[in-house]
């Protein structure tokens, strides 16, 4: 079970008998009012979307979803396709329901895969990914003061802000989750 | 694992020194009028029931979601023009404008009642403003507020009528109140220049003195600016024995509610027909940081945030 307050970006929850997934998630209070919770809440079968706003004393359940470890063969035709090694049975997924997690699809990486009675919808990465900087501008020493950031590209296409002494041919580890540059990994 | 995350620390330099210019105006703009800077315990035994604000426990104690209710023994004892910038706890509040732990500016004076205090948010918010370089107009993603007093006076029930789908009466009868005014009112108010949004139901003003010839308005405001919530302003109230019953009132809801009970704030409640008429206000320093420097979240104008720790 959980209340109002467990609401955040992505958790499960099961709504009239579908599980929902929350898209976006704000609190909001007014200083002296009570707590609100505004979700936009996404259908994890249909795909359809819609804003509710919770409040404390609201309760729900969670989404009961079945994940099974899966391996990224290949992208075709806006699909892509995944494998699991012990059955060799393989479920094809949208576009949709790889969401941002396609910036971080490296070859043959193994990832959770959610279903719904057995129907794919969703995936779910390692939190954390080791990945090469293919392009970054070079590290002109001159603006190197404080807070500067730059946008390299890594291996799998993706865009991200790092900081200024990273350099091209470079491991990274970024956070699936958030998409964001945590460390430089060396060796 | 380390994660090296001082880049990101570093990149927040420019708001934490606006953020200090600031408090250093408002010091300034308090001193300058003769105000007295007093300091509280931030753990105090009795926090003031208020339906909605959690305390966060420390040890027997809490930490206070507000510097009120010893401040108003310190106005009791004679203390005519007080204010402190502190540190204020609430459990369970984390949005792009909230934080566990933020900074308010809460300020006291006697024998005056909110109207002085609406005085005082135009002279001290267009102080700051100068002080960061806005003379007098300023950007909020995207609109240009102005800041040329006065600034438009609105009733709630006003608001709700201009701005909400429907009345406050209804709002309020349904327990939706909070809701429409977060959601539908909220908005929608101070996007040109501040407004003052005045005249609360009696209900919703717990330490609140209510209206002359009117007992079910609270002399309460809340000042907004570019649909942002800056501050909660009261006139006192100083009867002790209403108070108490407001007191006992709020524990009850909090108990069917299921929240958490404090002891009753006996010490505050003794102090209080020692003071003379008086009004008092709350601003979130956090939220004029995060107004005059442009910033959507409240994370981007302190250095630090809980989850970063």
């Amino acid at each position: 079970m959980y209340t109002a307050s467990d609401l955040r970006k992505g958790l499960r929850i099961k709504l009239d008998n579908d599980p929902f997934i929350v898209t976006e998630f704000n609190f909001v209070k007014p200083g002296k009012g009570q707590a609100l919770y505004r979700c936009k809440l996404k259908n994890m079968v249909n795909g359809n979307q819609f804003e509710r706003t919770f409040r404390s004393v609201d309760v729900f359940e969670a989404a009961d979803l079945q994940e099974k470890r899966m391996q990224y063969l290949y992208k075709e035709e806006g699909k892509y396709c995944f494998m699991d090694n012990e059955s060799y049975e393989q479920v094809f997924l949208s576009e949709d329901q790889v969401g941002e997690a396609k910036n971080f699809l490296l070859d043959n990486i193994e990832a959770e895969i959610l279903l719904f009675e057995d129907r794919p919808l969703g995936i779910s990465l390692p939190n954390f990914i080791d990945v090469i900087v293919t392009k970054a501008d070079p590290w002109a020493k001159g603006d190197s003061v404080s807070g500067n950031t730059k946008p390299v590209t890594v291996q799998t296409g993706y865009q991200v802000q790092v900081p200024p002494f990273i350099e091209e041919g470079e491991k990274i580890r970024i956070d699936t989750r958030s998409g964001e540059y945590l460390t430089r990994v060396k060796g | 694992m380390t994660v090296d995350d001082s880049w990101k620390l570093s990149a927040k330099e420019d708001a934490l020194r606006q953020r200090a210019r600031m408090i250093r105006a408002i010091r300034r703009f308090f001193q300058d009028q003769d105000f007295l800077e007093v300091e509280t315990p931030l753990r105090i035994p009795a926090p003031a029931p208020e339906s909605h604000i959690d305390a966060v426990a420390s040890g027997e104690w809490f930490l206070q979601p507000s510097p009120e209710m010893c401040m108003k023994r310190l106005l009791a004892a004679s203390y005519p023009r007080i204010f402190q910038i502190c540190k204020c706890f609430r459990a369970g509040e984390r949005g792009d404008r909230h934080l566990p732990e933020f900074t308010m500016i809460e300020w006291y004076r006697e024998g005056t009642d909110y109207r002085t205090l609406m005085d005082d948010c135009e002279a001290l918010i267009t102080l700051v403003a100068r002080e960061l370089g806005f003379d007098g107009i300023f950007s909020r993603q995207g609109r240009e507020i102005r800041l040329r007093i006065p600034w438009e006076r609105i009733t709630v029930r006003e608001a709700f009528r201009r701005y909400a789908t429907m009345t406050a009466a209804e709002a309020l009868r349904t327990n939706r109140f909070d809701e429409i005014l977060a959601c539908e009112v909220e908005p929608q108010l101070g996007m040109e220049s501040p407004v003052f949004l005045y005249e609360y139901p009696a209900e919703l003003g717990a330490l609140a003195r209510v209206k002359e010839g009117d007992p079910g308005i609270a002399e309460r405001f809340e000042l907004y600016c570019a649909g942002l919530e800056l501050a909660n302003a009261f006139s006192e109230l100083t009867d002790a024995r209403e108070q108490r019953r407001r007191f006992e009132e709020t524990s009850r809801d909090r108990r069917r509610n299921g929240s958490p009970l404090y002891p009753m704030p006996e010490r505050f409640l003794a102090a209080l027909p020692q003071m003379s008429p008086s009004a008092g206000i709350a601003l979130g320093v956090d939220r004029l940081a995060m107004l005059l420097a442009d910033k959507s979240r409240i994370d981007e104008v302190v250095a630090f945030t809980p989850e970063s720790l």
